[in-house]
């Protein structure tokens, strides 16, 4: 019998999604051995016209990770769609943006100027920019356009299933690709994860008091932190409140806030304002100077709460001036 | 030179705690007091139960402005809502700057049940100011 074919390919990502590829260790045997995978730029020699030779529907599944931010993404993405059975969004770049849509607080412009002028180690006194047309002598060259919002995978593609995760925990992918290769999925559209909140999991949940309260928001640098307190009652900000549950506490067992790379529930639309609301309701004072000046202490709203989800969430990005 | 579009009829969304202002609303309607039609009033059952993404879904399904009103501090029916919605409408504020979108556009209130009048003065002072920013078209902002 023919083995199912699968396709891997990244967009606008750091690599991290294919190393958790890797993560599975021997299990990935057990992959190759049941699938046949025919495109996956990181590690094959294939090109994009092999993927369009082939007939529609015929991939059995394509892994997609990272946000899409360049038309050269989105047009292999389509293909991927045309030629796939099952699309499925790989960590949380492709699920929800992730930390490259956190861009969408900036633009094109600003992000050019930024990158090839204004960085302290690049020297352009000509203001040269990337184009995306060159004529040269051997004839026009062409560079993919850059969009001004980052966005997630499935507003640029339909999309079946979510892997969440910066990156997917290997226990989840595999959890993913014997579902599919059993054919047991869930119902599309599904994220691949808990459905609880990470507090509801949390180790550290028996030691959080009847009520949260906190005067004072710390940094984790700011500070030697308690390796068995709940970390909002250290005044440290968590994420644990209005995040999906199923990383295995991976952040909360090396000491570290949870950072919300699992995205919201699934009754939940923005998972920042979701935390906003969890977090601002802690606040231990009723006096409106106090509550402004503990609020003045979080320097970076959209980067704290929305870290991974900017791009998913209903605001999507930050106004562009007309 | 600033040009203001006469034409644009700001569209506000107003979560209105059913204790208190929406029963100045109430007042003003019954009273006969004559204010701008921009306001879609949506009741809730305390201002604590306005969820800040509620706020979110508003703008970005079209609301010009976003305005909440609750009963005075110390009168909230459930003791505490209105207090929480202090917090949170401090955090959002400064959230919503970072998204870029005006500070008039975001509003708290406190109208009791007898403040009709107040209630008008509200929703009249915020559409002229709304007017002069001019529309939010949060679809449009996405589209660039």
């Amino acid at each position: 019998m023919e083995k199912p074919k699968v396709g891997f390919y990244w967009c606008a990502s750091c690599g991290g999604c294919e190393e958790a590829v890797l993560d599975l260790n021997e299990d990935i045997l057990k992959v190759v051995d049941a699938v046949d995978i025919i495109f996956w730029p990181v590690a094959f020699d294939f090109k994009k016209k092999d993927v369009e030779s082939m007939e529609d529907g015929s991939i059995a599944v394509s892994f997609i990770n990272g946000a899409v931010r360049l038309s050269e993404q989105e047009e292999v993405v389509e293909l991927l769609r045309k030629k796939s059975g099952l699309v499925v969004a790989f960590g949380s770049c492709a699920h929800m943006g992730g930390i490259p849509a956190l861009a969408n607080i900036s633009n094109k412009n600003e992000i050019f100027k930024r990158a090839y002028k204004k960085v302290p180690s690049v020297v352009n006194l000509e203001e040269i920019y990337p184009q995306e047309k060159v004529k040269l002598d051997v004839g026009e060259l062409e560079l993919p356009s850059f969009y001004n919002t980052v966005k997630p995978l499935d507003r640029v593609v339909d999309v079946d299933y979510y892997l969440p995760g910066c990156p997917p925990p290997p226990d989840l992918i595999m959890k993913a690709v014997h579902a599919i290769l059993e054919g047991k999925l869930p119902p599309k559209g599904a994220v691949i994860a808990s459905d609880k909140t990470l507090c509801e999991t949390c180790e550290r949940n028996k030691t959080k008091p009847d009520k949260l309260k906190i005067k004072e928001m710390k940094r984790i640098f700011e500070i030697v932190s308690d390796d068995e307190k709940c970390f909002l009652e250290q005044g440290i900000i968590c994420l644990g409140p209005a995040t999906r549950s199923g990383c295995g506490e991976r952040c909360i067992k090396g000491n570290m806030p949870c950072r919300g790379c699992f995205g919201p529930t699934d009754s939940v639309i923005d998972q920042g304002a979701k935390f906003l609301s969890a977090l601002a309701s802690i606040i231990d004072t009723n006096e409106q100077g106090e509550i402004q000046s503990i609020v003045e202490t979080i320097p970076d709203l959209i980067g704290t709460f929305y870290r991974f989800s900017l791009a998913s969430s209903p605001l999507k990005r930050k106004k562009l001036k007309a | 030179m600033i040009i203001v579009n006469n034409d644009f009829e700001p569209k506000l969304v107003g979560f209105l705690c059913r204790w208190c202002s929406y029963q100045g609303a109430d007042l003003a309607g019954t009273s006969r007091i004559e204010y701008p039609p921009n306001l879609i009033p949506i009741r809730v059952m305390c201002s604590g139960r306005v969820d800040p993404s509620f706020v979110m879904k508003a703008y970005s399904e079209g609301a010009d402005g976003v305005l909440i009103f609750g009963c005075h501090p110390g009168d909230c029916h459930y003791k505490e809502g209105n207090y929480k919605t202090i917090r949170r409408y401090s955090m959002m504020k400064k959230l919503l700057g970072e998204f870029g979108i005006e500070d008039e556009r975001f509003r708290l209130e406190w109208v009791s049940a007898a403040e009709g009048e107040k209630f008008t003065e509200v929703v009249k002072d915020a559409t002229e100011k709304i007017k002069k920013l001019g529309p939010l078209n949060w679809k449009e902002v996405l589209e660039v």
